[in-house]
């Protein structure tokens, strides 16, 4: 349908090729969730038929406001949450101005004014403005310290307290106060938390749950005070503390006050459209301005306003069909709650507060942190509440939607719908194609079942795929696993996997995963598959060593290796060969060894007839074709003479290759070869996620050559210059220069912290270069040499993680006649002739 | 065929997820491997690959991934999983009061 165009809305396509000039002009004040959200569905309806303007009062992209949190735990970059890019906005030919707030509306001339008197005329104006957080009038409330948590302008001041240090008072114990708790929490500062109410997020959680929940934030370490009524924050002009109605005061250098939101309607007000709690509209988003349309946290719909995301869509949903005339209307949303508060999944939907007629069914697993209630009112779920286990939350909502007859259900209700559907070893698959088309998979972005399988049938057949075609599972990503299950639903075989999935058996990326064990306080194998709902019964060969190596690193001293889930290099501490011989590789630190060892090894050749001694690119000697029963004997005879494993099989700290420095070359500034044995023998025994090779020259002619390591020494006359992510594999790689140190002791603390960020943020059987490569060189000098404080704990966290690895595994393997409970692999169960007895 | 079985030992003696061999004199060694949930199988120790010894292999699910290219091999049939193509000899096991029994004529048969 064809709209006449205005004279000023004949300025909208120009220099545009192939638009018609007379499109309306839609201008939208709100550059955030729901303002965005609603270009991006009409754009998805008629891309062509309005020239879009948008005003934002913060200085960035549209991004996704609900993983504020995230961004203030350290979890993820601010990149990391941006919705839409500045691309974004230049290819649908979208007029961002950012960081200009609008600050009025002339209704009769039909157009807005911003703070910088920037003045834009419109046909159609939205108004998006969300909502402001409220902050309590209590004395001192304009103290400076006082932050609210609602951007990312108040994002980036927390950070600034938390590096500053200290303690942090947060009021209020919903959501985004928990949240705010936590993320300075893990930012290293003393949190407490106040809250008015006697239990935690009154609103979401029945008083079970936000008991649970108080009960696990404590055992991490804040303090929750929860009927604790604010009189005033103290302080003589920067905050200094808070003092409750009861006299108790707490010292706090900053107040983040996140007791709630209102809905920000001053502009709309001034402009005289019809304002109640939030800005009135009808089905289709219209204010009382037929020309003024307004969606999200401002509006006010039926009575109701909501703060959530999903209804939110719903509205932007309604309103984008209204611009293009297909009206559908909007009729309130039904919502529910799937969070993760600190890393604690919690659920809610629907009236969980009882009464006439409800019926409670509650599940409690106190050992496991489970507590499960549903409440069912004349045979209709009509309220859930989940904690510790909020899987079935999507299958309960659907239930409540619906407002489906459970009466048949009932008795296994409660057990989620596995054992409800049939038997406790339903198949996850069935489950998913059992939900309806407008169950919600993706909370984040409000994407619907619907909505993902239609994306699917357009051609989208990997997870990146859905993921750019329709946003599911794009932001925090705990619905990966739905996702990845509905990929697998509706196209069988054909489905390609993502290439961020750890592996088959699971919906996760290595980072999540890692994230989440140490998160979740994880132990071992069975634990991480358990909780992570891995789709194997024991994983296969590629998550089980990563899974032995992420634990591993996560708990030095704690963790009991398991040798199963090690490649059989590692189990043998030799490598196989392709005849099924292992070679064997004893340590020469530094690359140095002396006639004893050489003995040693040469009668090992001999005895054991091995065909082949070769020196390795690291400066060692490799004994070939050890039949696998004769390898404890091997090690036996190497400890003997002082020998230890060489790791020359695992992924781990392989050699540190020198070349013979001051000590006996001309042009060597520092001894190289001495530097080299003690980093090796610092760094020996080091589980890594893949190899691991350093290398020591004592002047830049580099006969080390040092800068194709993956940590690098070039000794120089005034010191030590140290580069990291060498790789001298498939793809030969030079370092990156890290920084240049004074003294062999730097140059071995550099080292150490350099391989435990290394240990702790790399993904399994990735080396440093491509690890250097995805994180940038700029990350790794910001964590290794301008951060002491940092340096200083990532080097005292690998030191502490040595005390426990640096014993020889051949020792332990070798140690005679030791019944190891893996000895039974090296030795053949008795020989199966023909003629013995049946 | 059914009176041969052969008690090769205890299932205690292979560690969970991991493998024992049995030589067979004049021909392969037979892999008898145990999984995570206590089941025992029992092929040729050979990958239809490149012969890789599947006794070392990763031992996860009802499958064991050869220790030299990875090739995954369904521990019941001795298939290749998933792309590669390819089978190893199978030999009938069973645990009978705690110990491990293999059939002998199959893995005289299998192993020659």
């Amino acid at each position: 349908m064809e709209l006449s165009g205005t004279d000023w809305s004949s300025e909208a396509a120009e220099g545009v090729p192939g638009v018609p000039p007379q499109r309306e002009h839609l201008v939208v004040i709100g550059n955030g969730m729901a303002g965005c959200r609603a270009v991006e569905e009409l754009l998805a309806r008629d891309a062509g038929r309005y020239r879009v303007t948008i005003f934002g009062a913060e200085p960035h992209v549209n991004y996704n406001r609900i993983m504020l949190s995230p961004v203030l735990a350290g979890e993820k970059s601010f990149e990391d949450i941006i919705l839409n890019t500045h691309q974004w906005y230049r290819d649908n030919g979208i007029e961002l101005i950012a960081g200009d707030a609008v600050v009025s509306v002339d209704r009769a001339a039909k157009r807005v004014t911003a703070a910088s008197g920037r003045s834009v005329a419109y046909d159609r104006l939205l108004i998006a403005t969300g909502s402001d957080p409220f902050i309590i009038p209590c004395p001192g409330h304009t103290l400076d310290g006082v932050i609210s948590f609602r951007d990312m302008h108040d994002v980036d001041r927390m950070l600034a307290a938390a590096d500053a240090g200290g303690d942090a008072v947060v009021i209020g114990g919903g959501l985004l106060g928990l949240e705010a708790a936590h993320g300075l929490s893990l930012r290293g500062m003393k949190v407490t938390v106040l809250h008015l109410m006697p239990t935690l997020m009154e609103r979401q959680l029945d008083e079970a749950a936000g008991w649970l929940l108080k009960t696990a934030l404590e055992a991490r370490g804040q303090t929750i005070l929860t009927g604790a009524d604010t009189a005033e924050i103290l302080g003589d002009g920067k905050v200094e503390g808070v003092r409750l109605k009861d006299g108790t005061t707490i010292p706090a250098s900053i107040v983040v006050m996140a007791v709630g939101i209102r809905p920000n309607v001053k502009l709309a007000r001034e402009a005289g459209l019809a304002i109640g709690r939030g800005i009135h509209v009808d089905d289709h988003m219209v204010t009382s301005d037929p020309a003024i349309l307004a969606v999200g946290e401002c509006v006010e719909h039926d009575g109701n306003v909501y703060g959530l995301v999903a209804p939110l869509f719903d509205m932007c949903r309604a309103l984008a069909d209204g611009l293009v005339e297909k009206h559908s209307g909007y009729r309130g949303s039904v919502t529910s709650t799937k969070l993760k508060v600190a890393g604690l999944d919690v659920f809610s939907a629907g009236d969980f507060s009882g009464g006439d007629g409800a019926e409670d069914i509650v599940l409690r697993d106190a050992s496991r942190g489970v507590y499960k209630r549903v409440i069912v009112k004349d045979d209709r779920i009509v309220g859930a509440v989940l904690y510790g286990d909020t899987g079935d939350g999507g299958w309960y909502f659907d239930l409540l939607k619906r407002q489906e007859d459970v009466s048949e259900l009932r008795d296994l209700l409660i057990f989620g719908q596995a054992f409800a559907s049939g038997g406790g070893a339903a198949d996850p698959k069935a489950a998913v194609a059992a939900l309806s088309d407008d169950a919600e998979i993706c909370g984040c972005n409000g994407v619907t079942k619907g909505q993902v399988v239609a994306c699917i049938d357009k051609g989208a057949c990997s997870l990146d795929a859905v993921r750019a075609g329709c946003k599911a599972s794009a932001s925090c990503g705990s619905c990966t696993g739905l996702v990845e299950t509905l990929l697998a639903v509706t196209l069988g075989d054909a489905v390609q996997s993502g290439p961020k999935t750890m592996c088959k058996c699971t919906g996760f990326g290595h980072d999540d995963v890692r994230r989440e064990i140490v998160a979740q306080d994880m132990r071992s194998i069975p634990e991480v598959m358990q909780k992570l709902h891995w789709s194997t019964p024991d994983g296969c060969s590629s998550c089980r060593p990563a899974l032995n190596y992420y634990l591993l690193c996560a708990l030095p001293g704690d963790y009991v290796d398991d040798q199963q889930s090690r490649f059989v290099n590692e189990r043998m501490h030799a490598n196989i060969q392709k005849d099924g011989t292992y070679s064997v590789v004893p340590r020469m630190w530094g690359g140095l060894t002396n006639p004893r060892e050489l003995r040693a090894i040469a009668d090992v050749v001999e005895k054991f007839n091995a065909p082949m001694v070769k020196v390795t690119g690291g400066q060692r000697l490799d004994i070939f074709g050890i039949k696998k029963e004769d390898l404890p004997a091997v090690w036996a005879d190497l400890n003997a003479a002082g020998m230890v494993s060489g790791h020359a099989y695992g992924k781990s700290l392989r050699t540190v290759k020198t070349c013979v420095g001051s000590e006996w070359c001309r042009f060597g500034t520092q001894d190289s070869t001495g530097l080299g044995v003690k980093i090796e023998h610092m760094t020996w025994g080091s589980w890594m996620p893949h190899k691991f090779k350093i290398a020591v020259s004592g002047c830049p002619r580099n006969c080390a050559e040092a800068t194709i390591k993956d940590f690098g020494v070039v000794c120089v006359d005034s010191g030590y210059e140290l580069s990291v992510g060498g790789n001298g594999g498939i793809h030969v790689r030079a370092t990156d220069f890290l920084c240049k140190v004074a003294t062999e002791a730097e140059a071995m603390h550099y080292c150490a912290a350099f391989i435990q960020l290394y240990r702790e943020e790399a993904r399994y059987l990735e080396r440093t270069a491509p690890w250097i490569e995805r994180v940038g060189v700029d990350y790794v000098k910001a964590r290794i040499a301008d951060d002491a404080e940092g340096r200083d704990a990532l080097a005292g966290r690998f030191l502490y993680s040595q005390s426990f690895s640096q014993d020889d595994p051949w020792a332990e393997r070798a140690s005679a006649h030791v019944q190891h409970a893996h000895m039974a692999e090296f030795h053949p169960a008795k020989a199966l002739t023909d003629g013995e007895p049946a | 065929m059914t009176a041969d079985w052969l008690d090769i030992g205890w299932l205690e003696q292979i560690p969970v997820r991991g493998s024992r061999t049995v030589p067979v004199a004049g021909g392969e060694e037979i892999a008898v491997f145990r999984t995570g949930d206590n089941q025992v199988f029992a092929l040729v120790n050979r990958c239809p690959h490149k012969g890789g010894p599947l006794s070392q292999g990763i031992v996860h699910g009802h499958s064991v991934a050869c220790p030299l290219h990875n090739w995954n091999i369904a521990l019941k049939t001795g298939e290749a999983q998933g792309e590669d193509k390819g089978c190893t000899p199978v030999v009938p096991v069973k645990i009978v009061s705690g110990r491990v029994l293999i059939c002998r004529s199959s893995a005289l048969k299998a192993a020659a």
